[in-house]
């Protein structure tokens, strides 16, 4: 969803540029309609991002500052209380620390998605299989993979099964231990999702234009050359923009924890408590406070990729 | 998966040695097995039997491929027809919505100068920033004020209504659309709408269908909308369905198994029939 996150500026950009080099070819067309017509097309949508996004927005910050319960009829404000106690509160914030093994998982899950888009960029036998094979896991539902890896980690699952066939008698509890219960997740988080990194990162690379290589084989360069100086500049847009999302997405793991242990034993996030504290202890006051701090967290961290990311309008035109 | 050599710097394969091409190869064949492993387990478990899935392991096959009990039991007892059937009207209804307003919107934004353009641009753009689990907490309220709690539409509405990266595709396709067809056709006598109706709309072809595709497989893998507006039995959602899976089937993974498979193999069907579509319209969705 967040992935569109660089473009409203970008949009602009290309939208100055167009209004300047053909000033009237608008203009000239609107003059004979009225000035509510592209309101009329816009009242659906933009009635629906209102009501779905704006407005739940607005109240969402309302409420952070009251102690309401999500039913009571009067909404008793509280001043910052809300946020106080996020901040004071360990057993809230702490569970941020967790966001640091899917942060891991996530560059894990990154290189390698690098490796394999370059490997198959170049002429490799079975090619298409290959390709579909590494993103098919990407497509599939969350809760089919939630079971499937719930298989996979039981105890006589999948994984002790595998661990069996080397020789490794006695393994771990990889979903009952503390300890192991979030690298196991993460693990499935890395399986689910780096096939999307990899296609997204295969298809910049194929963008390159192919006399580019040819220059470089007239010059001499070597692959890593090529590697260094062609391919890594191409694709330094897709990559930045991959590793913001997957340190936003690192933030707001919420869908494989809660499919596969519902939050035990170690594994909850900050989102999985978000969602409880709302629906299952009825503090939607303090709920909005937390889905407002997790809020502002992911907007800096969208401006901060805009301010440190340079060009990003380039491939909009 | 860290069972792959990832820090060897990548090589293009006409300047590798023998050892360099095996150990390319060895990589990829590794990739591919941790893909495929959890998955092929979980399909031999779905034919076995419950005598026969307590005394075997997990990797060996079912002494009988033809043994579908279990796939019965899933549909029947799983509530999985019931699952597939909401999936379907939900999916229809919220596509046909979605394409109607992403078009709608994208033509308004494109082919007019208006005041205020660039603020719903903007508040197009900024809501793909926000996080939609956890706003949850409030527009909970808003669909439950709707009275569409415990209804298939608030699904749909939310579907429709929340969805930008279909609004940017069609932005994209419209720009290359040229404002010479429009013009000609207004200079016939034509009105915006029949403009709209009559030549953007039947143009935007190939953008309806990958915005078909890509949010196609978005509400068939949606979980969480329906698990929170939706938790009535009658109107679970193939991943709802398959989740209620964990409760009272929990020691019987052959039948777990099975609703796995069912609801993995429209998935795969897809995929092959339209894995070209589906990479092109990722690129295009994640990517602008």
């Amino acid at each position: 969803m967040a992935a569109v996150i660089n473009d409203a500026e970008a949009l602009d950009v290309v939208r100055a540029a167009r209004s300047q080099a053909r000033p009237r070819a608008t203009g000239g067309l609107g003059k004979g309609g009225w000035r509510i017509t592209p309101w009329l097309f816009l009242l659906a949508p933009v009635g629906l991002l209102a009501l779905f996004t704006y407005v739940p927005m607005a109240n969402m910050v309302w409420y952070s500052f009251t102690s309401w319960d999500g039913l009571d009829p009067v909404k008793e404000p509280v001043g910052w209380q809300n946020y106080v106690e996020i901040f004071t509160r360990p057993e809230i914030f702490r569970v941020f620390l967790v966001s640091l093994y899917y942060l891991g998982g996530a560059f894990i899950q990154l290189v390698l998605a690098l490796y394999f888009a370059t490997v198959l960029s170049f002429n490799t036998r079975f090619r298409t299989w290959f390709k579909g094979i590494i993103f098919f896991p990407y497509l599939i539902n969350g809760v089919a993979i939630g079971l499937v890896f719930l298989y996979f980690f039981r105890p006589g699952g999948t994984l002790d099964a595998v661990l069996a066939t080397f020789g490794l008698a006695d393994p771990p509890l990889w979903l009952g231990d503390p300890s192991l219960v979030n690298v196991s997740l993460a693990a499935t988080s890395v399986w689910r999702y780096m096939g999307l990194n990899f296609v997204l990162f295969l298809g910049a690379i194929q963008s390159i234009p192919n006399e580019q290589y040819e220059a470089a084989d007239l010059d001499g360069a070597n692959s890593w050359q090529k590697f260094r100086y062609i391919i890594a500049p191409g694709i330094q847009r897709i990559i930045g923009l991959s590793t913001v999302l997957a340190v936003s997405g690192a933030l707001s793991v919420f869908e494989m924890p809660f499919i596969m242990t519902g939050g035990s034993n170690g594994s909850s996030t900050f989102v999985i408590q978000t969602i409880n504290t709302a629906f299952t202890f009825s503090q939607v006051g303090l709920a909005s406070a937390m889905a407002v701090v997790l809020l502002i967290i992911v907007l800096v961290i969208a401006w901060l990729q805009r301010r440190l990311l340079p060009d990003n309008g380039g491939e909009l035109t | 998966m860290s069972t792959t050599p990832s820090r060897t710097p990548p090589l293009m394969p006409h300047l590798l040695g023998p050892l360099g091409k095996a150990l390319k190869y060895a990589s990829l064949m590794a990739a591919c097995l941790v893909a495929v492993l959890p998955l092929v387990t979980v399909f031999m478990a779905s034919f076995k039997t419950q005598a026969e899935f307590r005394e075997s392991g997990p990797l060996d096959p079912p002494t009988n491929w033809l043994n579908l009990e279990n796939f019965v039991t899933a549909f029947t007892r799983g509530g999985m027809i019931q699952g597939f059937v909401n999936t379907t009207i939900i999916l229809v209804l919220s596509l046909v919505g979605t394409i109607l307003i992403g078009t709608m919107t994208a033509y308004a934004i494109d082919r007019f100068d208006f005041r205020g353009r660039r603020l719903v641009v903007g508040a197009f753009l900024l809501a793909t920033l926000v996080p939609g689990v956890t706003t949850q907490v409030a527009t909970f309220q808003i669909v439950s004020g709707l009275g569409l709690f415990n209804t298939r539409w608030a699904a749909i509405v939310l579907f429709m209504g929340t969805d930008i990266i279909s609004i940017y595709i069609f932005l994209q396709f419209m720009k290359a659309i040229p404002r010479s067809l429009d013009e000609a056709a207004m200079l016939d006598g034509a009105n915006r709408l029949t403009i709209y109706a009559r030549i953007v709309f039947p143009l935007l072809r190939p953008a309806i269908a990958t915005v078909v595709i890509i949010k196609g497989i978005a509400i068939y893998n949606e979980f969480y909308l329906p698990w929170l507006y939706m938790p009535k039995r009658d109107l679970g959602v193939i991943s709802t369905s398959l989740f209620r899976f964990k409760g009272p089937f929990g020691a019987q993974w052959e039948v777990i198994s099975a609703g796995t498979v069912l609801v993995i193999i429209p998935t795969l069907v897809a995929f092959l029939l339209l894995q070209r579509h589906i990479y092109n319209g990722l690129v295009s969705g994640a990517t602008k």
